[in-house]
C-alpha cells in the first residue's frame, strides 16, 4: 500500500468509529484527539479495527505512534507491506 | 464442538445487547440467551390493543447535545457506532421536586436548579456550589472505587436537612438499591446524569433504542435466542465451560457475561460462596391513558418527585405500597409530544414484594384497583387542575416485575452487593448490568460495553 492508501484505510476506520464527527477535514499534522471526539477507548477500537481489517498488529507500547494522521501513516505504512 | 461460543451473554436487555454488540463487532462468536420472547429486560415494552407502553423507562437520563465530548451518552453511542441523531431525542420541559411547603424545579440547564437553590435556600447556596464542584471533580466510574455512603459525604457540605432530602429524592428513586441512602459513586453517577446532564426521551420510547441495538447486533453478525432460559452455569475447577438451558440444551463457551443480576446469576452457578443480598426495594406503577393531555389541564412539568413528609422515606413500606411519596411522569410533556390524541400519566410508588406475593388472585386484583385509585388521587395533588377522564388503565406490581424480568423479589435496582469490575469467583464468569453498578438506560449500556471491553476484548 502507498502512504496515501494507508491514510485512506485509517481515515475509513476513524469515520466508522467517530460517527458524529466530520473526518474529511482532518489536519494530518495535529493530534487526532484535538480535532475529533476520540478517547483512549476509541484508540483501542482503531487498533482492533487495524487488526480485523488489515491484519496489522499494533503493540500497546506503540499506541503513541497513532497520535496524528501523519504519525499513523509513517508508522503503519511499513506494516501494511 | 460446533456450538462452542467465545462468549455467551445472558439477557437481551440494554446491558446484554450492548456487551454482545461490542464482542461481535470484533469478530467474537457471541450468543445472547434471553428467557423472554422480547428484548429489553427491565426496560421493555408491550402493547394493549392499539396502545403502546414502555416498561421502566420514564425518561432517559444523561442528555447532552450532539457532539458533546466525553460524556456517557456520546461515549456509548460512539462505542456502539450509533449516530446521535438516530435516537431522535426530545428533551424534558421541566421537572419538579415537591415537598411539603417547598419545591425545586430543574431542567436540562443546571443553572435553573442553582438559581432555585439560591432563591429558596439562600443560606445553603455556597455549600451547594462547593458540593457540586466536588461532585464534578469526582471520578465515579473508576472500577476500583470503594463503597461508602453518599449522605455522609453530602452532610459535610449541605447543612439544611430539607435541602439534602430534596436533592437525594430523585437520585434515590431513580437508582438506589439501598434504603434511604446510596453508594457515593452511584450518587455521583445519578447527580451528573440527572442534574448536570438531564432528562430526554427517544421518539417512540424505549423501542427506538432497542430496535437500534438489535439492528446493530444483527449487522455485526451476532446470534440471539429468545425463550432460552439459562438454568445452570457450568464450570469446573473454578473455570467456565458452558451453560445449560431449561430444555436441557448445553451450550459450550469460554466466557459468560451475565446481566441476570448478581444473586440471580449465583443461584444458577453452583458455588460455595454465600449468596449475594437481594435488594429490599421494589416498585409498583399505574399508567393512566387520559382523554386530555396534561397541558390541557394546565400542567407542564415532565416529571414530578412528590413527597408528603419532611424527610424522604426511601425504604420498603410495611404496606403493599406507600402513596405518601411518588414519581409521576407525563410523557406528553417532553419537547416533542409523539403521543397521538391521548394524554398519559404514570405514577410510581415504592412497594413491598412479599405482601403482594402472598395475595390470592382475587384480592390481588382488588388491590391493583385500589392502587390505581390512589394514583389518580396523587395526580390530583400534583396537578390540581386535573379534570381528565381515564380511557384506559394498567398497573404493574413487584410480582409483575419478577415474572417478566426474573429479578428476585421484583428488584429494579438490583442487589446491594455491586461488583464494579464484574469479576466473580468463577474464572470467565462476569456480571454486567445493574449489579455491576452503573445506572439507568445509559448506565446499563455503558456497563455492557465496559465489561465486554475489559473481559472480552482486552485480554
Amino acid at each position: 500500500m502507498t502512504p496515501q492508501e494507508v491514510r485512506q484505510a485509517v481515515s475509513d476506520i476513524i469515520a466508522d468509529i467517530a460517527v458524529d464527527d466530520d473526518v474529511t477535514s482532518i489536519n494530518d499534522a495535529t493530534p487526532l484527539r484535538d480535532q475529533l471526539d476520540l478517547d483512549s477507548m476509541d484508540f483501542l477500537d482503531i487498533v482492533m479495527e487495524l487488526k480485523k481489517r488489515h491484519k496489522v498488529e499494533v503493540p500497546q507500547e506503540d499506541y503513541g505512534q497513532l497520535a496524528s494522521m501523519d504519525s499513523c501513516v509513517e508508522y503503519l505504512t511499513p506494516k501494511f507491506q | 464442538m460446533s456450538q462452542k461460543y467465545d462468549t455467551i451473554v445472558i439477557g437481551a436487555g440494554m446491558s446484554g445487547l450492548a456487551a454482545a454488540i461490542r464482542l461481535a463487532m470484533f469478530g467474537k462468536k457471541v450468543c445472547i440467551l434471553e428467557k423472554h420472547f422480547l428484548t429489553g429486560g427491565l426496560n421493555s415494552y408491550y402493547k394493549r390493543g392499539k396502545r403502546k407502553f414502555d416498561v421502566g423507562l420514564h425518561a432517559m437520563t444523561n442528555f447532552v447535545p450532539r457532539g458533546t465530548r466525553g460524556r456517557p451518552l456520546t461515549k456509548l453511542l460512539k462505542q456502539l457506532r450509533i449516530p446521535w441523531d438516530a435516537l431522535e431525542l426530545s428533551e424534558q420541559k421541566s421537572s419538579l421536586i415537591q415537598f411539603p411547603g417547598q419545591s425545586l424545579m430543574f431542567t436540562n440547564n443546571f443553572e435553573v436548579l442553582r438559581e432555585e437553590v439560591a432563591t429558596k435556600f439562600p443560606l445553603q447556596i455556597d455549600n451547594f456550589n462547593r458540593f457540586v464542584t466536588y461532585i464534578e471533580e469526582y471520578n465515579e466510574v473508576a472500577l476500583d472505587n470503594k463503597t461508602f455512603m453518599a449522605k455522609d459525604v453530602a452532610k459535610k457540605f449541605i447543612t439544611d436537612s430539607q435541602l439534602l432530602e430534596m436533592i437525594f429524592c430523585p437520585l434515590l428513586i431513580y437508582g438506589s438499591a439501598w434504603e434511604n441512602d446510596m453508594d457515593f459513586s452511584q450518587f455521583v453517577i445519578m447527580f451528573k446524569s440527572i442534574y448536570l446532564e438531564g432528562f430526554c426521551r427517544p421518539s417512540g420510547g424505549v423501542r427506538t433504542i432497542l430496535n437500534l441495538l438489535l439492528e446493530k447486533y444483527e449487522k455485526v453478525g451476532g446470534e440471539l435466542r429468545f425463550k432460552s432460559e439459562v438454568t445452570k452455569i457450568i464450570h469446573s475447577n473454578g473455570k467456565i465451560s458452558g451453560v445449560e438451558l431449561k430444555d436441557g440444551t448445553i451450550l459450550e463457551c469460554d466466557k459468560v457475561i451475565s446481566s441476570m443480576g448478581n444473586p440471580e446469576t449465583m443461584a444458577v452457578t453452583t458455588g460455595e460462596r454465600p449468596e449475594p443480598k437481594v435488594g429490599p426495594l421494589s416498585f409498583c406503577e399505574s399508567i393512566a391513558c387520559l382523554d386530555k393531555k396534561p397541558k390541557d389541564f394546565g400542567f407542564d412539568h415532565t416529571i414530578v418527585f412528590y413527597n408528603e413528609k419532611d424527610i424522604y422515606d426511601y425504604k420498603k413500606p410495611n404496606t403493599l405500597f406507600d402513596h405518601s411519596s411518588a414519581v409521576a411522569c407525563f410523557p406528553n410533556n417532553f419537547q416533542h409530544d409523539d403521543g397521538d390524541t391521548e394524554g398519559v400519566a404514570r405514577v410510581t410508588y415504592m412497594a413491598n414484594y412479599a405482601l403482594w406475593k402472598e395475595l390470592e388472585r382475587k384480592v390481588y386484583l382488588e388491590n391493583k384497583n385500589d392502587l390505581f385509585e390512589k394514583s389518580i388521587e396523587t395526580i390530583k395533588r400534583i396537578a390540581p387542575g386535573f379534570d381528565a377522564n381515564v380511557l384506559f388503565k394498567d398497573v404493574f406490581t413487584p410480582t409483575t416485575i419478577e415474572r417478566y424480568t426474573g429479578h428476585f423479589e421484583g428488584t429494579v435496582y438490583g442487589s446491594t452487593d455491586k461488583i464494579r469490575d464484574g469479576r466473580t469467583h468463577i474464572d470467565g464468569l462476569y456480571i454486567c448490568g445493574t449489579d455491576q453498578g452503573f445506572l439507568g438506560i445509559v448506565g446499563a449500556m455503558l456497563s455492557g460495553i465496559s465489561m465486554a471491553n475489559l473481559h472480552g476484548l482486552m485480554e
